[in-house]
């Protein structure tokens, strides 16, 4: 056996670039087949998304609610691109790090803060938390917490829109820690043998929890789909109409064929893991490099650049969401605790046998 | 003697043994450069090096079953899961490869691992974070189970876990890391299926284990108060358990409350319950009472929440039933 060989396994020592981000498209946002009219409210679902998340950070560590608070913070791009072109009864389904893309389906930030909080007026009933936002109205089938635990049952969406014909696409987001779960695997290989329309979404943040990429995962992830013929591509993450290039055509493919897609997109956490991560493991620079292509400045920047909106609108609807924000936390303070009795409902309870004496 | 946190005693227990022992390996979700999630492991890659504490990918199911595998082909691995409720997703290794592989090859190998990390509730964490996992592995043949309370017992218990060769279940909680002992600067074991009397009384028995003996200790604390002299019992190894040092703390309290984080169907406090019924029937003045979880996974709410997770007041009621002071 080779002398380096027998040194160590999982290589340590050393702070690597967690991820490379593929050029950003310089396709006009007309190109890509958005009006003008569109990225306005893109924009302010963006930075809603973000401010929602600096705000809820703040009340964390006021103490005014418990549990884990992971932040998408840096990643706002991709929810944003994917619920602008998936249909609205498209399925959405995503792992822990999940306010951003609950806030882009459309679940209100009173609901989203009110969850946070423990309260009966939050979109699980207060009954989830942080982890696990369900608004199945719209499509939106939760927030799970055991990694790659969902990504079975993103295939398992899309096997019944298949069965029942209705046209629908699963979307399964997850992070690049949960590639390396067994369930990915057996998913894939399900998921193209019976050809089910479902677009997998690796969000490559450069990191799971501590450890970079290259220190869990053997090659690139995007070429997991390859061993089961899965058709799969990379996306630039940090960057909207990138992500609507790359989705665009995903989409409608997964559609027309009803076969999967495996999508790696590289993007970036701008915070740590959780609220409690000293980050030793990457290097300042690596986080300002990553700052300096912020996707709400880029896209602030495209909308003034192109003249689609003045500044002074732009302050407006800052103002407007910072305000929205602060609302939410006024709703979810003044709502009601969830009631005693919830603690037994939405679950199998045996009426006779006295469990609980 | 030297005050020590949770987390100290175990690393000790796993860095003395490493040095003694170049068959030990360390191996888990963020163990090495990050020095553990809990920082258990803290220091242990720059005293090891990579070959000896590994960082594993989130793979639960394949570093538990690499970990058998090594077991089998001579190494003595502990495996840390980031906490047990990500265990599952390795189950199958656990309990169809860890826990039968010596029995069915006819006792040709051995499976000498440990698998150990933080058990059930660690506050509002969700349903799927929260679950105690001692009744449901104990419930396995070839499993071993140990569930500490405090730095010293869980020092001298790791140690012997570790010398174990069978696999066992070795369960910390998050909640417990912080917590100070002074415990021996010289070495020291703990066997399996001793239990301790932790506090002594002859008005009733409580059964208390892991971080649930912390909760009976506050209550037992106030019932003194009214004059209630609780005698309790922390069995330390749920399997195997002391139930002699429990049938002897009957026979002087004539009256017993079992303390368990499980779930109450087919729980530790059930199969406690069961051999104290069968043992020691007639030195009961009150049917057997437990307090559990109840029967429905762990809300998120702060309110529910509280409801669900067992506290002092419910194990004082506990005792006042058996007692007849209800
Ligand atoms: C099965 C399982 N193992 C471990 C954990 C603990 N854990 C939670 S998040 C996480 C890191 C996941 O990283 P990644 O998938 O890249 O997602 P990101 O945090 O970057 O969004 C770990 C190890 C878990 N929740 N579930
Ligand atoms: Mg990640």
């Amino acid at each position: 056996m080779a002398k380096k060989a027998d040194e160590t396994f999982t290589p340590t020592g050393k702070v690597y670039k967690s991820t490379t981000l593929p050029k950003p498209t310089r396709k006009k946002h007309t190109t890509l087949g958005l009006k003008d009219e569109d990225l306005m409210p893109v924009f302010r679902n963006m930075y809603l998304q973000r401010r929602f998340e600096e705000r809820a950070a703040q009340m964390y560590q006021k103490g005014k609610f418990g549990g884990f608070l992971h932040l998408y913070i840096g990643q706002e791009a991709v929810s944003a691109s994917t619920v602008h072109v998936l249909n609205d009864d498209d399925d959405i389904i995503s792992a822990y790090r999940v306010h951003g893309l609950a806030l882009a389906r459309g679940t209100s930030p009173n609901a989203c803060m009110a969850e946070l909080y423990g309260k009966k007026t939050g979109c699980s009933k207060g009954k989830g938390g942080s982890m696990h936002f369900f608004d199945v109205e719209r499509h939106f089938w939760g927030g799970h917490a055991i990694v790659g635990a969902h990504i079975p049952l993103g295939a398992g969406l899309a096997m019944a829109n298949k069965y029942k014909k209705n046209g629908r696409i699963a979307i399964c987001f997850f992070g690049d820690g949960a590639v390396d779960q067994g369930s990915l695997n057996e998913t894939f290989n399900m998921a193209q043998l019976w050809k089910l329309p479902v677009v997998f979404v690796v969000e490559n943040n450069g990191y799971s929890m501590g450890t970079s990429v290259e220190r869990h995962s053997a090659g690139q992830l995007h070429k997991r789909g390859e061993a089961y013929g899965m058709k799969n591509g990379v996306a630039n993450g940090m960057d909207f109409l990138s992500m609507v290039e790359s989705l665009k055509d995903v989409v409608e493919e997964v559609r027309e064929t009803s076969e999967p897609y495996f999508m790696e997109v590289k993007t970036y956490r701008y915070r740590g893991h959780s609220m409690s991560d000293p980050q030793n493991y990457r290097t300042k620079d690596e986080l300002e490099e990553f700052r300096s292509f912020d996707p709400i400045e880029r896209l602030k920047d495209y909308i003034l650049k192109e003249k689609i909106q003045t500044q002074k609108e732009i302050d407006e609807v800052i103002e407007e969401v910072d305000q929205e924000v602060l609302d939410a936390i006024d709703f979810a303070e003044k709502s009601d605790a969830p009631d005693d009795h919830e603690l037994f409902e939405d679950i199998y309870v045996q009426e006779d046998f006295p469990f609980h004496k | 003697m030297s005050e020590k946190q949770f987390r100290e005693a175990i690393r000790e227990a796993m860095v003395e043994e490493m040095r003694k022992d170049d068959t030990i390996i360390l191996m888990g979700e963020e163990v090495a450069e990050y020095n553990g999630a809990y920082k258990v492991s803290q220091n242990m890659l720059d005293e090891f090096g990579g070959k000896r504490v590994i960082d594993t990918p989130i793979s639960e199911l394949g570093f538990s079953g690499i970990g058998v595998g090594a077991a089998m082909n001579g190494l003595r691995p502990i495996i840390e899961f980031m906490t047990f409720n990500f265990a599952v997703v390795g189950m199958d290794q656990i309990i169809n490869n860890a826990a039968k592989i010596r029995y069915m090859s006819g006792g040709q190998l051995k499976i000498p691992i440990v698998f150990r990390g933080p058990n059930a509730s660690a506050g509002q964490l969700g349903a799927t974070h929260s679950v105690a996992f001692e009744s449901l592995y104990a419930h396995i043949p070839g499993l071993k189970v140990v569930y500490a309370s405090e730095p010293y017992d869980a020092k001298g218990l790791l140690k012997t876990a570790i010398r174990d060769d069978d696999p066992v279940i070795f369960l910390e909680s998050e909640q417990m890391y912080g917590l100070k002992q002074e415990i021996p600067d010289e070495e020291y074991t703990i066997p399996f299926g001793k239990g301790k009397i932790k506090r002594e009384g002859d008005d009733v028995t409580i059964v208390a284990h892991g971080k649930m003996y912390h909760v009976a200790k506050k209550a037992a604390e106030e019932l003194a108060k009214d004059g209630v002299e609780a005698e309790i019992i922390d069995p330390r190894s749920m399997k195997p358990f002391d139930f002699e040092m429990v049938i002897e703390s009957i026979k002087k309290t004539n009256r017993c409350v079992i303390v368990d984080e499980s779930h109450p169907f087919a729980g530790m406090a059930a199969e406690i319950g069961f051999i104290i019924q069968r043992d020691a029937f007639d030195y009961l003045d009150a049917p057997v009472q437990r307090v559990t979880v109840p029967d429905a996974p762990a809300p998120f709410a702060k309110n529910l929440f509280d409801l669900w997770l067992p506290d002092a007041k419910q194990v004082i009621d506990a005792v006042n039933t058996v007692t007849y002071r209800n």
